[in-house]
């Protein structure tokens, strides 16, 4: 009953700041987008535009609610919802400071890599559901970018597993703490090994350059093509979540965590996780899109062998250094 | 704190937070008294949909999937291995290091067959 009510009540801490910074982020994206473009961005609402995204959600909930004829009801309208669960659910096992974790499950790694392979089953049951051409185009090449790209995505993260030996999210960060972070030492297999992280957790959250599922100007928006008001908010609001909860993920597992000196935990893991984001947007308002093909053979030809040579890299490592 | 329940308290909070939005949406939306036939017909650029859009898929993503679960197994047998590899050693190193061999020759000859090639 206690387990109950931590998670309950971490949970909806957790959750609670994970919509603020995400509507925060929106208005962050915005904005530096914009000064990147020499425009200013969003100005009216709030103090240089602060409140905008609130106005956006606003705006979002009253809009009328079109399901197409020729759609599959059940699954057009059940996609959406899943999406947002699915990219709110990985947050439950990151470890924001020694005791903010809402539930610090030993197979973390394990759980975090199932949960963030489903978020693509809600975008291809969009893409089906809807019943457009362009969704489903979009919808197919959700599917085969996040199959793919769970490969390298489960080799890269079985570098810090097998590094500190554990796939509890604390205790890996703990090892962390106590000895150096995997991006220090050894920096041979902890740098590749966060640069392949991150890469598949980009492809897998639909960012750009792997926007292929809504590349807007090729598939008209691809497997949101459909959807109006709260249904296609809750896709954007999944992606940024995705994004948001794949930062903090990256910070853990290779940047230390919450380590880190003269400041408390919390704060480390905050800055660390909003530096990653950060560079996120950074790249997605410099690189032009990948084209389908050219993704899949990065992923197959280059990332996977790249992988399976780190692993072993690091389990020799370890039986032989320690 | 190594618990399901807790996951599952974390669960019913994130349904609710999807779940509130899809209801508060319900009540402020906005409904149309008129409800014409082309207004929910699917988007084509403008034209009358032609045909539905369940087809066929092309072959290249039959690839993909094979491909995916022929890996997918591979890290479901390797994350096991991966918490113990300074308990179980050299022997663990060879047994997982053979079967990992055998795996990437299959991507070898994958590869010069031109399957990873996306046609």
């Amino acid at each position: 009953m206690n387990e109950l009510i931590h998670g309950g009540l971490y949970g909806g801490m957790i959750v609670g700041v994970l919509m603020t910074t995400t509507a925060m982020a929106l208005w962050f994206e915005r904005k530096f987008a914009a000064r990147m473009q020499s425009r200013l961005g969003p100005t009216m609402v709030g103090p240089s535009g602060l409140l905008q995204p609130f106005a956006d959600v606003v705006k979002l909930l009253q809009k009328e609610d079109i399901v197409p004829f020729q759609a599959d009801r059940v699954l057009f309208n059940l996609a959406p919802p899943l999406g947002a669960i699915a990219a709110i659910s990985v947050a439950a096992v990151i470890p924001f400071s020694a005791d903010i974790i809402a539930a610090d499950l030993d197979v973390g790694v394990l759980y975090l890599l199932a949960i963030g392979a489903l978020g693509v089953l809600p975008v291809f049951i969009a893409g089906w559901g809807s019943n457009n051409k362009f969704a489903l185009l979009g919808g197919m090449r959700a599917l085969a970018q996040s199959v793919s790209y769970e490969v390298p995505l489960v080799l890269a993260a079985l570098v810090p597993v097998i590094l500190t030996g554990s796939m509890k999210l604390s205790a890996i960060v703990e090892f962390q703490a106590t000895h150096h972070w995997l991006v220090v030492w050894p920096f041979f297999l902890g740098v590749p090994a966060f640069i392949i992280f991150m890469l598949a957790m980009l492809a897998e959250a639909n960012r750009i350059p792997f926007d292929i599922p809504e590349a807007e100007s090729e598939l008209v928006a691809g497997i949101t093509t459909e959807y109006t008001g709260i249904k296609f908010a809750l896709f954007y609001m999944a992606e940024y979540v995705h994004t948001l909860v794949a930062s903090a993920v990256g910070a853990a597992l290779f940047l230390g965590g919450w380590d880190g000196p003269f400041a408390p935990g919390l704060g480390w893991m905050v800055a660390k996780t909003l530096a990653l984001f950060g560079f996120v947007y950074w790249l997605r308002w410099t690189l032009l899109r990948f084209r389908s093909d050219q993704l899949m053979a990065l992923c197959w030809r280059y990332l996977v062998p790249a992988g399976v040579v780190l692993v072993a890299a690091s389990a020799v490592w370890v039986v032989w250094v320690g | 704190m190594t618990s399901g329940l807790a996951l599952l308290a974390f669960l019913m909070v994130a349904t609710a937070v999807a779940g509130s939005m899809l209801i508060g949406a319900r009540i402020l939306r906005v409904v149309s008294t008129k409800n014409e036939r082309l207004k929910t017909s699917t988007y084509e650029c403008g034209e009358v949909p032609s045909g539905m859009a369940w087809v066929r898929f092309h072959a290249r993503y039959y690839v993909v999937a094979l491909f995916f679960v022929l890996f997918d197994i591979e890290t479901a047998f390797l994350l096991p291995w991966a918490t113990i590899v300074r308990e179980v050693g050299v022997r663990g190193l060879v047994a997982v290091g053979s079967f990992v061999v055998v795996l990437m020759l299959g991507w070898v000859w994958a590869s010069r067959k031109g399957a990873l090639q996306w046609q």
